[in-house]
């Protein structure tokens, strides 16, 4: 039990000090690194109280995936710079309101979060899952997600598909003036059709048009 | 408390008994690689050092921890001597979960291919830092490429991982090994495993996909601006991934420790023979196939990841999962 609690503290102060660490470092790179590091200790966390799938897929998704496109737009943006003018600048930002509403109101529902903390023993007696302990917790989510969760889980797979596709469409610029190469005609080329014998005649030349 | 002592002291004796082989490993696989990339063009490779040559490796690891370190004075310095430590660690931890042979593994968890991939994704994250740290052109365009060139690639890699697992109904590296007692995955799976091993090339960016190094245009990728033992360790956890991609490719589809044939002679020759056996045999289809193909341009190495391969495992995803459940052969959980 000892070594549990060392853990879990090594891992919370870890995550708790690279959450501050994302809000306070003046390089906006430093952020995202922080972010990483937060998430990953955030993981071990997860595996630490059993949930070892959730850990490994917020690993593989957010760590994997999404912070290396993070990292890909702070990089080629070159948010720093602006994030190091928008500090010095004396005029009072106006994007300061936004800010204190949206977090304002993620505190707000912090606190929701830990009052409905209190009422944890009565949510559990009053689940209609139960909880096997024999099956592993990759099993159980497998054994809820595609039976009584199915149409949440079926909804927000579309949900994320219509905003992908959304992306797509609002970013995409079909360029006519590129090259590009199509395979199809690239492969489907004979000799026949590409390569002529032509009886050049004396003091000529050829004359070649498409 | 002297439980706890005891537990660590057993603990680290374990990994050192597991590292020291791969990191030796390692080192002899760069000889072997370059042996056989040098026998395809008919050449002798590296020979002097040592009977045929095998202290080669040793001879460069010298080499690299007595020159310099040089770090750039525009680098970010930190993230900059990071880079290589991530990479090489990343590299080595994944080893704790590969079972070597039926008895002997160092971590059996409940989720093992899920945290090697896991891992391998984080791979990138080593590049991604060298090349932004070095503040320099050529490795910042070396990095976007390799973490581009990853992140998709990866994809397909996990589609087909998950064909593996609808065929074993388990994430423990163990049971998918137990689960190919009848037949290697390889039979029923070889597009698969075909697909597998191109995305491990361009995964652990070997040739033909090594655009992040591409010597013609970005003189050596995200490793321009190191030097000395920060090079070296790149090198090496480069050639670990390797291992441990091949590693994979073999508990995936090769049947890992298993025999080839469950008849007396071959029984007899422990399991982690024959592991070591079948990562040998795909690390010199790498090393072939580094020899043979030429270097992809950039379209066409995208275009293959993401217009052929991801749809290509896709669609195999619902054959697999049809085929199991018209012939009621899902296996039991």
């Amino acid at each position: 039990m000892i070594a549990h609690s060392i853990f879990f503290y090594t891992f919370s102060l870890i995550a708790i000090i690279s959450a501050i660490m994302v809000t306070v470092s003046k390089n906006t790179v430093h952020s995202v690194f922080f972010l990483i590091l937060d998430f990953i200790s955030i993981s071990c966390l997860f595996i630490m109280i059993g949930a070892e799938f959730l850990g490994m897929i917020m690993l593989i998704v957010y760590v994997g995936a999404v912070a290396v496109l993070f990292l890909f737009v702070v990089m080629m943006l070159n948010v720093a710079q602006q994030k190091n003018q928008w500090f010095s600048s004396r005029e009072i930002s106006r994007h300061i309101p936004i800010g204190i509403i949206i977090s304002m109101i993620i505190f707000f529902e912090l606190i929701i979060v830990v009052g409905g903390w209190k009422y944890k023993p009565d949510l559990i007696t009053a689940m209609s899952l139960t909880l096997n302990k024999d099956v592993s917790n990759t099993h159980s989510i497998g054994y809820v997600i595609y039976t009584d969760y199915i149409h949440i889980f079926q909804l927000s797979g579309m949900i994320l598909l219509v905003a992908m596709i959304g992306a797509i469409v609002l970013t995409f610029i079909k360029n006519t003036e590129v090259k590009s190469q199509s395979y199809f005609n690239q492969i489907s080329r004979e000799r026949s059709d590409s390569v002529e014998m032509i009886e050049v005649e004396k003091n000529k030349g050829v004359k070649i048009d498409d | 408390m002297l439980d706890y002592i005891n537990i660590i002291f057993l603990e680290t004796y374990k990994i050192l008994f597991l590292l020291i082989p791969v990191l030796v490993a390692v080192a002899m696989i760069v000889w072997l690689d370059r042996r056989v990339w040098a026998f395809v063009q008919k050449r002798r490779g590296p020979n002097v050092v040592g009977p045929f040559g095998l202290l080669q490796s040793l001879a460069d690891a010298l080499k690299y921890l007595f020159k310099e370190i040089i770090i750039p004075s525009t680098s970010n310095k930190v993230i900059f001597i990071l880079a290589p430590i991530i990479t090489m660690t990343l590299a080595l931890i994944s080893w704790a979960v590969i079972p070597i042979s039926d008895t002997y593994v160092l971590a059996d968890i409940n989720v093992g291919i899920l945290y090697l991939f896991a891992v391998s994704s984080l791979g990138v994250y080593g590049i991604i830092m060298g090349g932004w740290a070095s503040n320099s052109k050529y490795p910042f365009l070396g990095a976007i490429r390799s973490a581009a060139q990853m992140v998709s690639y990866e994809v397909s890699i996990g589609v087909i991982i998950i064909n593996v697992l609808l065929c074993v109904g388990s994430l423990n590296l163990s049971d998918i090994v137990i689960a190919q007692k009848k037949i290697w995955f390889v039979i029923p799976l070889f597009p698969m495993f075909v697909i597998f091993f191109i995305s491990a090339l361009a995964e652990t960016n070997r040739p033909p996909f090594d655009l992040p190094e591409a010597e013609a245009e970005l003189v050596a990728g995200y490793q321009t601006e190191y030097s000395g033992m920060m090079y070296a360790m790149f090198w090496l956890g480069e050639y670990a991934n390797i291992l441990l991609m091949c590693a994979m490719g073999s508990i995936l589809f090769l049947g890992g420790w298993l025999s080839p044939i469950n008849i007396y002679p071959f029984t007899i020759i422990p399991g982690a023979i024959w592991l070591i056996f079948k990562i040998l045999f795909l690390f010199i289809l790498f090393a072939l196939v580094k020899a043979i193909v030429p270097r992809y341009r950039y379209d066409q190495l995208m275009r293959l990841g993401w217009k052929i391969f991801l749809p290509l495992s896709l669609t195999w995803v619902v054959f697999t999962s049809s085929y199991l459940i018209y012939f009621d052969k899902l296996p039991n959980i």
